[in-house]
């Protein structure tokens, strides 16, 4: 009972907040709106045991990701007049089209072997676990650092890309 | 894991006392589960409510008294009597009664909220610190990790009230509040790695529990292996926490000299004083993981070899919040004696020193830890 409320709670916010970001007329409002969305998918996260998991979701979206997006909106001018309806379409569009495919893909996938939540085990916490998988040699340790790789080369080449070009006489070209 | 609040519920209370026969009496069959879920958190958040609320009007007054001593003035000595004591209490009447404005042109929805997530995500920070054995509101096992990503969110409140209150100067502090944040979150987080690393866990709880030795002076930065990681480290940890709470000399998000006050220059009355509780929270929060980490926690000589009680509670709590305050103290000094540096200056400071510096403790702190994992028995 209390994880029924707890999960109607959680998909509750995300979904309102998914549909609010999807058709508020202000991008802004729509940005904030996204920080209902993931922190209700991190209380989904939670209830499923993966705390780990959760808080990573808050940390990298919530306090990463969102905040770039708002910095990149108020950098940004805004369009107060762009077509409404357009977006709902979309949007419907959207909503309807991705969870058709969600249905058609999952129906068949998953066993679905799942228990009333009142007799599994609490989980246990996750974190220790997940650091063993990705540095154990025969599991997750090649994706790990072929992942580490990337980033960097991606960190490299965003300073690259981004760093301003000094003149030997001191001014910026 | 988190805390379920059915699961967390409080522990059987001993058996016959006028209490037990009282809930006995009331609810035979036991209280219901939801009953229990909706006092457990309605307790807790009255807890760290009034514990914020009078740890910030504390704070306030010290503050003040702070400024003005290394002014070389007094500070409010007038309210209350003895050195101006009740001069928080005061302000604290004078900003609930005062006039709620919400400027013509605010987005009112995102002007209203803004405050409350703000302070929300404060109080929520206050879940995972372990003030004494048997007062953790949740043993989180991602402790310190749960902490970050928490005042992470802190920003997008920031954000939400510079926008909201339509305002160029307040957007501009929220800008440079968000800059400013998402930056030293890098540093911040790598600070902690050097004592997460010595702990072999993110647990705050775990952290207090192995410092105990020595009759309770074990510490961190006392660990004779250990000391020349924790010490610069703290150093980091606390110039990052610094910044992470807009304290001086990081405090551009507010600077009265060019931003009026920043993000919340448009703000009176009740939800100004959301911000400064907010403010002051998060320096405690701050200050309570360094205690935490590297001061250890509610370990003191004498109160760590006392046998388990309410009693022994009460001493740990004190001893954390002594060793808190003194970190909380130790930023307001700070406050007062640097002036505030440049935004070019803060993201220089971030980037090209803290980081890296603390990239080069995280390395050694996990280079030393390999080789005592080595020769576990030839060293002390």
């Amino acid at each position: 009972m209390a994880s029924w409320i707890s999960f109607l709670f959680f998909a509750g916010l995300a979904v309102g907040c998914a549909l609010i970001s999807l058709f508020h007329r202000s991008v802004v409002h729509s940005a904030f709106a996204l920080l209902g969305t993931l922190m209700g998918v991190a209380g989904l996260y939670l209830m499923l045991g993966a705390d780990y998991l959760a808080v990573t979701q808050v940390l990298i979206y919530a306090g990463g990701i969102l905040v770039l997006i708002l910095f990149g909106l108020m950098l940004t001018p805004g369009d107060p007049t762009e077509l409404r309806l357009a977006r709902v379409l979309g949007g419907i569009a959207l909503i309807g089209g991705g969870g058709a495919l969600f249905l058609f893909k999952m129906s068949g996938a998953s066993r679905w072997h799942a228990a009333p939540p009142d007799q599994l085990a609490p989980p246990d916490p996750t974190v220790t676990r997940i650091g063993l998988e990705l540095l154990r040699q025969d599991r997750f340790l090649l994706p790990f650092e072929l992942a580490s790789v990337i980033l960097l080369a991606a960190l490299v080449g965003s300073v690259f890309i981004a760093r301003r070009r000094v003149q030997r006489d001191g001014g910026a070209a | 894991m988190l805390t379920d609040p059915v699961t967390a519920a409080a522990p059987a209370p001993p058996q016959g006392n006028l209490w037990t026969d009282l809930m006995h009496g009331v609810f035979p069959d036991g209280m219901p589960w939801w009953m229990v879920a909706v006092l457990g958190a309605a307790v807790a958040f009255a807890a760290v409510m009034l514990f914020v609320t009078v740890i910030a009007m504390f704070s306030i007054w010290l503050e003040r008294k702070v400024a003005g001593h290394i002014q070389v003035r007094l500070g409010p000595m007038r309210v209350g009597g003895w050195h101006g004591w009740a001069q928080s209490v005061a302000d604290g009447v004078k900003l609930l009664l005062k006039e709620d404005v919400v400027v013509t042109g605010a987005d009112r929805l995102l002007f209203k909220l803004a405050p409350a997530l703000v302070l929300g995500t404060a109080l929520a920070m206050f879940v995972a610190l372990p003030f004494a054995p048997g007062l953790q509101i949740a043993d989180v096992d991602l402790g310190v990790f749960f902490l970050i990503s928490i005042s992470s969110i802190t920003t997008i409140g920031v954000i939400m009230a510079g926008w909201g209150s339509n305002n160029k100067w307040s957007v501009y502090g929220a800008m440079r509040e968000a800059a400013q944040v998402a930056s030293y979150e890098i540093p911040l987080g790598l600070s902690l790695m050097p004592p997460v690393i010595y702990y072999g866990s993110l647990s705050l709880r775990t952290a207090t529990d192995m410092q105990a030795g020595w009759l309770g002076l074990h510490w961190y930065v006392f660990d004779p292996l250990h000391f020349w990681i924790a010490i610069p480290s703290f150093v980091l940890f606390f110039v990052a926490a610094l910044a992470e709470t807009k304290r001086a000399p990081f405090d551009l998000a507010e600077s009265e000299s060019e931003l009026v006050a920043g993000f919340h220059t448009e703000y009176s009355g009740i939800r100004f004083s959301f911000f400064f509780l907010e403010e002051y929270a998060a320096m405690f929060v701050m200050s309570a993981v360094g205690a935490a980490l590297w001061f250890g926690g509610w370990n003191f000589p004498g109160v760590t070899q006392m046998p388990e009680g309410a009693l022994r509670d009460f001493l740990c709590v004190v001893v954390f919040t002594v060793k808190s305050m003194l970190l909380v103290f130790v930023m307001m000094w700070v406050r007062w004696t640097l002036p505030r540096i440049r935004i070019d200056q803060v993201m220089t400071l971030g980037y090209k020193y803290l980081t890296p510096l603390s990239l080069i403790l995280v390395f050694a702190a996990a280079v030393l830890e390999y080789f005592l994992a080595l020769a576990p028995s030839v060293l002390p």
